[in-house]
Parts: structure tokens; sequence; C-alpha cells
């Protein structure tokens, strides 16, 4: 297929110029109708000290109701999305994000709810979150879920909050935490939050962990080893098992980073590969929407020795009835107010009931086979430094057009002139350059075949016209912009009068 | 690549004035231009004690965040102040404007493990192939 | 399956490209022990039509503030309405589907929507540098603290005021609980505000920060100026905590007085009530402290044609560059929810916001003022308050309310569970979205 940005996907409509809301404000202006107050307005403040109120209202802007909405509808034609195209951020699963969820999301049975109604009042809510955490625990293979966790690097601090509680309890919280080159930053900033010191491993030639290099360092001052199964190369920890072991056999734990879930649904599951604690991401395996980097969903799967510190509140079921459960002594408490985020629990429960497993192990073989495939398109034209068997996702670097001078950066940005988001770029850190394609399960052969002609164009343009694929991108709102500019004179906010 | 005559030179990139018991220490010309453009600097505060081979600071650059490993070990006694708000002096002077931090030596034994101007072109010649 | 494309044609074409003869081959770097030989046990699939169907029946266990006549709950979570437009802009795939602006030049729309929210809350809350990174108001608060515990390095105790929400109080505990730091509690006088001479009692040069909300958990609207004094005096930071966001459309920007970092619950900015969650933790300092701060940060600037465009920017306070040595282990970039508050507030706008404020706290007087006139039903506290308070009423509280909410009134909420000396206390809210005939309900049943 031939691929130029002329035809590409991607590429059409007329981009407005839109400035700051407050440069569309004038005085007197409104969008808003609210109701009268059945107060007295003259009594809202007339108790209140002067010096508690405010000198002057808060600055905001005035505009009506259609520059607010055309303000932002002009806003967002300027942003990639997956409903514009195919958006292959490797680790970070973009798959389809479905519509039924967001019209149940809406139902105002659940949008409307308070958290704190009697339990007698919100019983849906609690038996859609106390199921899910039973789908959660059937799929990754662990004795309980929390929901409570808000993203998943809220989810990894919280399963180390666990780990940690549960060695206190042992009589020693251990100091060290062991960490794989190949993890995302989250994993040691969350230890770290933990109060561990992180241990960095070198993970192997072939890109998966060495059990000869964990138990190397492995003793009882460690008190979890943090894996990412399969990690961000793409590829299978198989030794999991034995570093498992290593690990247990010191009292240690083993922590999974289930970033990368979206590879196993139905066909594997980290809990019966002797992993005590795992993350979910719901906002990538379980369809829920990124939302432009949040809200998340960080549930986290335990063992049963690690049940008593689930932090509180549990969701939990006596007699036919669903309540929250605060009295647990061992917990680690609570790790956000009320009880999670909620309207993303509700998508992927709504993502789940909707596959079912089967849909579930299908989406995860897909996925595998997606990645496949644009690896097997692509071989040859860029340099794939661990040649192992790739899961959801396959790595390449730019080490085959140092030649030409054209970097990982400039293909990404190339990318963009072609229609597509590019890949996540230089991560891992271990691969110099790396281009990190997760393709997932949801776009088709056409679009991975139009993605793979995309990537093939630019490497021959490297090759015979580099300056045009360095001068990348033309076709975008802006082009590159100067970030050093940005952290050194920081604007942070529009100018004020005040 | 400017490498002044008079100072001594770490294998960290580091270089250091000595006066008396009292050192300057910055990094080399060669270290800023390795990191590019520096976005934010952080330093130790004045009565701080800084250990060998531990960090006292960090430079960044926009993408990036460098620990520095103190060549000596002492008492912190002055800090650039206006360095945190002009971290850019780094990349423009770093042998003057861009000095860091005075330390008060413990040990002045430590500095005879420093580098001089030849030894320090070559090492940053070796490091570089 | 509806999400998946491919065909049995499209697997073979796949799998040929591959050169793998089946899809399980694909899996062959998962060791045997460890692949799953039997079907996950999930309930069967639904078809779009069942689902709803199902859905609506989990509703129907559920008794939304609209659907159960008259709720007075608020307590950290206020009900507010939300414009249509807000709900219908979020709807647009363009925000919803995108990820986190990694690509600048392809996230223009994400990136100036968070400059501009960074733009509106710095100036409701009073602070120069705002980000749009944190999950909830708690755990705002806690990052805050950690915060001041970077920048405040030799100080090691942390004061929570005790009228500072109980779960915030809670989630602080869990955060903190690994660092030096001693968490002490600061108690409320019979006015239902911080002690201010407990206050200056515990204040001495050991303390990093004072944490305070505003309005607080009771409720009462708490003397920021006093207080900020006495902590500046002691050479702490001042950390305040806004529990009820549109509070600010009335009350005096914390920063102003005195706040060193603003921390907050935005829910009520455009998110809604959603059983607690998505949050919107709000979180603002002055610029001194800029690069001490947790999550992201959208900054302006200019591409290489001077058109003028934003970034992602001061990143390498982030676990993405620094790992172990970051601000915080926080990759969340709260998009959609401070999208939804950027654009309820441009709705609202400078009067809309100040007048929806003033709605709120004169219905409040007006519930407050009937209750109070009830035998039997007293205010508990004396301090002004925003739009929710505390009342002591006689009787068995638990069974009244329950009695209440079996006809549809959520008479606020049972004090008890959080402060055990208030077991005869009711908080109670009145909103915008309560109606003088519901007032008039929730008094017929207190009298009866």
């Amino acid at each position: 297929m031939e691929a130029n940005p002329s035809v590409s996907s991607g590429r059409s409509g007329l981009t407005h110029a839109e400035p700051l809301i407050i440069e569309r404000s004038a005085p007197g202006r409104c969008g808003h109708s609210l109701p009268a107050s059945f107060g007295h307005p003259e009594t809202a403040s007339a108790d209140i000290p002067s010096a508690c109120l405010r000198s002057q209202p808060a600055a905001l802007p005035e505009v009506d109701e259609m520059t607010v909405v055309r303000h932002f509808t002009r806003l967002s034609a300027w942003n990639h999305s997956i409903d514009s195209g195919m958006y292959p951020l490797g680790s970070c699963t973009m798959k389809y994000n479905p519509r039924i969820n967001e019209a149940l999301a809406r139902l105002p049975s659940f949008s409307d709810l308070h958290p704190y109604l009697p339990a007698s009042h919100c019983q849906g809510a609690l038996q859609l979150m106390w199921e899910l955490a039973q789908y959660l625990a059937e799929i990754a293979g662990f004795a309980e879920v929390t929901l409570a966790p808000a993203a998943g690097a809220h989810g990894e601090w919280t399963g180390m909050k666990m780990i940690r509680a549960y060695h206190r309890a042992q009589g020693n919280p251990r100091r060290r935490v062991l960490v794989p080159d190949t993890a995302h930053g989250t994993n040691p900033a969350s230890s770290k939050l933990c109060g561990y010191n992180v241990v960095e491993i070198k993970s192997g030639p072939e890109g998966i962990l060495q059990p000869e290099a964990v138990a190397q360092v492995m003793d009882d001052s460690v008190a979890a080893i943090m894996i990412t199964n399969p990690n961000t190369l793409g590829l299978f920890e198989s030794g999991i098992g034995d570093i498992a072991d290593i690990v247990h056999a010191q009292g240690g734990l083993v922590y999974c980073d289930g970033a990368n879930l979206n590879s196993m649904m139905g066909v594997a599951r980290p809990g019966d590969m002797d992993i005590d604690v795992l993350q979910f991401n719901l906002h990538k395996t379980f369809a829920t929407p990124h939302g432009g980097g949040g809200p998340g969903s960080g549930p986290v799967g335990v063992c049963a020795k690690l049940v008593p510190f689930l932090p509180i509140p549990r969701v939990a079921k006596k007699e036919g009835q669903y309540l929250l459960e605060e009295d647990h002594p061992q917990s680690i408490g609570r790790v956000k107010s009320f009880y999670g985020n909620f309207a993303v629990m509700l998508r992927a429960y709504a993502y789940i009931r909707e596959m079912g497993g089967g849909g579930l192990k299908q989406a995860s073989q897909m996925a595998v086979l997606a990645a496949n495939y644009l690896r097997a398109k692509l071989e040859g034209h860029y340099h794939l430094p661990y040649p192992s068997r790739s899961l959801h996702e396959v790595i390449f670097s730019d080490q085959n057009l140092a030649e030409t001078k054209v970097s990982t950066l400039d293909i990404a940005k190339r990318l963009l002139d072609h229609g597509f988001h590019p890949p996540t770029i230089y991560f891992p850190l271990v691969v110099h350059g790396a281009l990190m394609i997760e393709p997932t399960e949801t776009e088709n052969i056409e679009t991975l075949d139009e993605f793979a002609a995309a990537l093939l164009a630019i490497e021959q343009e490297a090759q015979h016209n580099p300056d045009q694929v360095r001068a990348a991108p033309q076709r975008t709102v802006v082009g590159r912009l100067d970030e050093v500019k940005a952290a050194r004179e920081p604007v942070l906010r529009w100018p004020t009068k005040d | 690549m400017n490498i002044p005559g008079e100072l001594k030179y770490s294998k960290e990139h580091e270089w250091v004035r000595v006066d008396g018991t009292i050192i300057t220490l910055g990094i080399t010309d060669y270290a800023q231009e390795e990191l590019g453009d520096i976005v934010n600097v952080e330093l130790p505060d004045e009565g701080d004690e800084v250990h060998r081979e531990e960090s006292f600071g960090a430079v960044e650059s926009v993408k990036a965040s460098s620990e520095f490993f103190s060549p000596v070990t002492g008492k912190v006694t002055e800090v650039n102040e206006p360095l945190l708000d002009a971290p850019e002096t780094l990349n423009e002077d770093p042998y003057d404007e861009g000095w860091m931090i005075k330390v008060e030596l413990s040990k002045p034994a430590e500095l005879d493990d420093l580098m001089d101007a030849d030894a320090y072109q070559t090492y940053i010649q070796e490091e570089s192939k | 399956m509806r999400y998946i494309p491919h065909t049995k044609r499209d697997v073979e074409r796949m799998l040929e490209a591959v050169g793998a003869d089946s899809v399980d081959k694909l899996f062959d770097s998962i060791p045997e022990r460890f692949q799953l030989q039997r079907d996950l046990a999930l309930p069967s699939p639904l078809d779009e039509e069942a689902l709803i169907r199902h859905f609506n029946q989990l509703a129907d266990g559920n008794c939304s503030s609209a659907k159960c006549g008259a709720s007075f709950l608020g307590a950290g979570a206020y009900w507010h309405h939300i414009p249509a437009a807000v709900g219908q802009m979020l709807l647009r795939g363009e925000f919803f589907t995108a990820y986190t602006p990694y690509q600048p030049e392809a996230s223009q729309g994400t990136l100036q929507a968070i400059f501009e929210y960074q733009s509106m809350i710095a100036a409701l809350i009073g602070c120069e540098v705002v980000n749009a990174s944190m999950y909830d108001g708690a755990t705002a608060a806690a990052e805050a603290l950690l915060m001041a515990l970077r920048a405040q390095r030799k100080r090691k105790r942390i004061l929570l005021g005790r009228a500072v929400h109980p779960e915030h109080r809670a989630v602080c505990q869990t955060y903190l609980s690994e660092t030096p730091a001693a968490l002490e509690s600061i108690p409320f006088t019979t006015a239902g505000l911080t002690d201010l001479d407990a206050l200056a009692q515990a204040l001495d040069e050991t303390v990093a920060a004072v944490l305070i909300q505003q309005p607080n958990a009771l409720g009462n609207i708490e003397d920021l100026e006093t207080i900020g004094r006495l902590v500046h005096e002691a050479g702490a930071l001042l950390v305040v905590s806004v529990l009820e966001p549109v509070s600010l459309g009335l009350l005096e920007a914390p920063g102003k007085l005195g706040a060193d970092v603003v921390t907050g619950e935005g829910m009520g900015l455009g998110s809604g009530l959603n059983f607690g969650g998505p949050g919107l933790g709000l979180f603002g300092t002055q610029q001194k402290f800029a690069w001490q701060m947790p999550g992201r940060l959208v900054g302006q600037t200019t591409d290489e044609q001077e058109r003028t465009g934003y970034v992602l920017t001061m990143a390498t306070r982030e676990q993405h560059i620094r790992r172990a040595r970051a601000t915080s282990n926080i990759c969340t970039n709260e998009g959609l929810c401070a999208l939804a508050a950027a654009i309820h507030l441009s709705l609202l706008g400078k009067t809309g916001f100040a007048e929806l404020a003033r709605t709120n706290a004169a219905n409040a007087r007006e519930l407050c003022r009937r209750l109070d006139e009830l035998p039997g039903v007293q205010r508990k506290f004396s301090a002004p308050f925003f739009n929710e308070f505390v009342v002591q009423i006689e009787g068995d509280v638990p069974q009244k309310l329950h009695q209440m909410a079996q006809s549809g009134i959520i008479g606020g909420l049972a004090l008890e569970k959080f402060y055990p000396e208030l077991s005869n206390c009711l908080l109670l809210c009145a909103t915008e979205m309560n109606t003088l005939d519901q007032v008039e309900r929730l008094v017929a049943a207190l009298e009866s």
C-alpha cells in the first residue's frame, strides 16, 4: 500500500486559530442559567467576617454558552485520539473505548449517587463493585481485589504498602526492593514512597530477567521484587517461576506490574505464576477511556496471605446484602477518599460483561497477533534489538538509521504527518532510541497495513531525504515546540490583571 | 573544550578550585555540553554536610536529571543562589558565574585523588571513545 | 465480537505473515505450566440491549440524589448542577479517547485546555502555579504534606486540624506513614473551628507544615489569616485544603490569606458525584516551590515559526525521568476531570460562579434557620458556615435517619462515626439543587 501524507488518514478538516478563552471574555456575558435561591440572597454572607470574603470575584472568563462550546470544540480538533486514528503507544494499551459504556456511566442512578448514602440506598453500586472485584480476581488469579486505587501508580504504591505491612507483621519491614532496568519509572518511585531503597537489576542479553541475577542480590533485607510481566520489551519473563522461588525462599514477595495484562487474559494468570500482588490498569486492559491522562483506576489483586492488609473500606456481601467494611485492624488504611474511581470501574465492569471470558481471551490473542504482524512487516527495515517472541508489543530502534542522522524523535514526529500517533519513544531505557509499538486488538488489518506502510515510507525518506523527516511535523497545528524556553521561563497560566 | 589549567577535576566531570581549606565546586564545560540546555539546578543548603561520592545536587535538562556526586567531604559554606534562578549560567559560564557551592574540607587529602587539567583532558578523550 | 475486527481470513493472513501456524503458537514463550487450561469463570457475554437491562436492574438498587427526592448529604461530595454543555463536550472522542499529551504537536487541545484550567484554578485559589494531576482532595493534601517535608528538610512534624475531613486525615496518615514525619492532631473549639491556642502551642521550629480545611469538615469557615500568621511565625508552611470548591465563589482565595499550598476536591466543578469517584485533586502553590511540586505541569511556549503552543514542562521532577528520586510516583494527569472543570468554570464565568456560591450559602442559611426553629433541634456550632452545618437533635439519630430514608429523605450525615463526641449530631448541606419543598419535607419529618 502506498503511504503518502496527502492520502493517509487523519489529515482533513479546517483547522481554526483559537485564542485562550479568557481572550474571548467580555464583561457582562455569561454562559449559565442558575436557579434562584429560596434563601434570601442578602443573608448569604452577612454573618461571614469580611476578611474571609473575596475582595473581588475570581477572574474567570465571561463568555456565552456557544462561545464555550465552539472554543472547546476547536481545541478538541487539535488532538489526536483513538477515535481519530491509530494510537499505538507501547505499554499504554490504547484500545477502542466502547460507546455503550459511556451511556451507562451517565445513567443518573450512578452518576448522581452520593458516596455516603446508607448501604440500603446504593445496593446497585456496591453489587457492581463486589462483582467487578470477583471478575478481576478470576481473570488474574488472586484471592481478593481492592478497587480503591485511583490509577496504576496508585495501585503500585498500595501494593507495596501492603507488602511492607506484611513484612512488618512478620517483625521486620525490610529495606530493599528489586526492580529490573526495564521497569516503568513509577515502580521505583512507588517503592521509594513506601520507604524502600531501590536496587536495579540488569536484564539479560535476551531482554528478560535472569534468575541468577536475582539470586545474586536476593537476601533477607529484600522485601520484594517488582517485575512487569510481560515486560516492557513485550517479552514474557519466562524465568518467573524460578525467580518467584528464589524470592520466596528468602521470605520476599513478588509484585507484578499489571500494565501489560492485555497480552494474557484467558491465556495465563499472574496469580498462577506465584505472583503475590498485581495492579490492574482498568484504563488499559479494560477499555476505559484514558481521558487525556486520567482519571484511571488501579485495582490491586493479592494472594491469600496479604488479604488482611487490604485498604479500607472493603466491599463485602453478607446474607444477600452488599456493604462496606472498615473493621480490619491490619489494613494499611485508607488510600483515597470514598471507594475509588467508581465511574471508571463501572465502564470496566460493562466491558467485561459484554466481552465474557471468551471475548477477553480473544482480545488478548488478537492483540498479540496484531503486534507480531506489525513486527513481521517492519523487521528488516527497522532494527529489532530483542528478537525473542513478542507478545502484545514490539520494540524497534533507530539504530539502522544512525548514518542518516534521523532519530527516533524524528520518526515519531514524521508519523504525525502520516496521520498516526507515534509509538512510545525512548522507553524502555535499555534500548537506545526505542520505538515501542502496541497496536492492540481493536485496529483492523487494513489500518495495521497503513501504519506499517507509513513507517516503511519514513524509513525510505530517512535514507533519501532525511531533512524532510527531521523537519517534521509539517501538518500539525504547531511545529516542534521550544521545550527549553518552556522550562527556563515557565509560563504556567494566562496573564492576570490583579 | 575549555579546561582551565589552574583547576582540579573529578571523574564525575566536576571542577574544584582550591583556596586553603575552602574549595569551590562546579561542573566542567564538557559536562554542560553533554547535558545540553540546562533548565534547573538543585543545590544543598548552606551548612549542609557533603560526603565524598554522595549526591550533593542535580542538574537538569528538559528530559534528563543528572545527579552530581561530591568529590570531597566537608561542610557547605556558600551556595551560588543566583544560579537557582538562572540555570542557563551553567551552559554559558561553567567555570566562573556558574560555580555551584563552596565547601570547607574536612579531609583535604581527598584532593590528591583529583586530576589536573592534562589528566582530565586525556580522561575525557578516553571516555568519549 | 464488535470490538474486535479480525475475521477468520484476517487471522489467517496475519498468521501467514508472522509464520505461525496457530494463534496458540504465539504464546509459546509462556511455560506450559503457567498456561490456563480452562475457560475463565465469568458470566456469559451480554449483547448491548441485555447489558442495558442489566444496568437498569442494578440502578434500581440505587437511590441517586435526584431519585430519592430530598438529599442533604454533603460532607466532601457536593451535589451541583452540571450544565448540559459540559457533558456534551466531554463526549467528544478527541478529548476522552486521547492519552497524556506526550506528543505536544498532536495534543494541543488537551494541553491548551489544561493550561486554561491551571489559569482558572490559580485565580480561584490565589496561587501562582497549579497542576492537574492529583486523584482527589485527600491525596492532593497528602502530596502537599510530602512536598512541605521536601521543602523543609530539617523539620519533621506535621500538624493536622481535627476539623479536616476524617477520610482526608486518614489518607494523609497512610501516605506519610513511611516518612520520618510525626502527625499530630489540633483539636477544634466548641465553636467548631480549629483551636488557635492549641495550634500556637504546638507550633515551633520542628513543624514542617500545618493542614487546615476551608470550609472545614463541620462546614465552618476558618480564620485563615490568623492561622497563616501563626504558622509563618514558626517558619512552617500552611496547606489549606478546599473541601467544597464552590465556596471559592464567596470566600477569599486561600493563597491570598497566607496559604503556601492550596489543595482541594474539585469533583464539584463539572465531574459530579459518581459514588465518590473520580475526584479531581486541586493543587496549587507559589512559584518558589514549583520545582518541588508533584504531577504534570503545562507551560506556554512557541514553535520555530513563533506560533504559540503548549507543552508538558518541568518534567524532570517526575517519575519517568527521576524514577526513585521523583517528587511523586504520580503518572496521572487528571485530564478529563480538569477539562470538565475548565468548561464548567467557563460557562459559569466570573459572575455566575460568585452567584452560585451566594445561592448555596443563602439556601443553607434558610435550611439552618428553619431547623433551628424546631423544638429538639439546635445548631451545634456558632461559627459562620458556607453551605453545610451541624445540628444536634434529640433521640436516636441513626433510627431517625433510617426512618427518613424510608420516605426518600436523606437527612444529612450522622457525625458519630467521624467524631464520637458528636453522637447526636447531623451534618446537613444545601446547594442550588435543593428546593424549598424539600426543606419543608425535611422539617416535617424531623418534627414528627
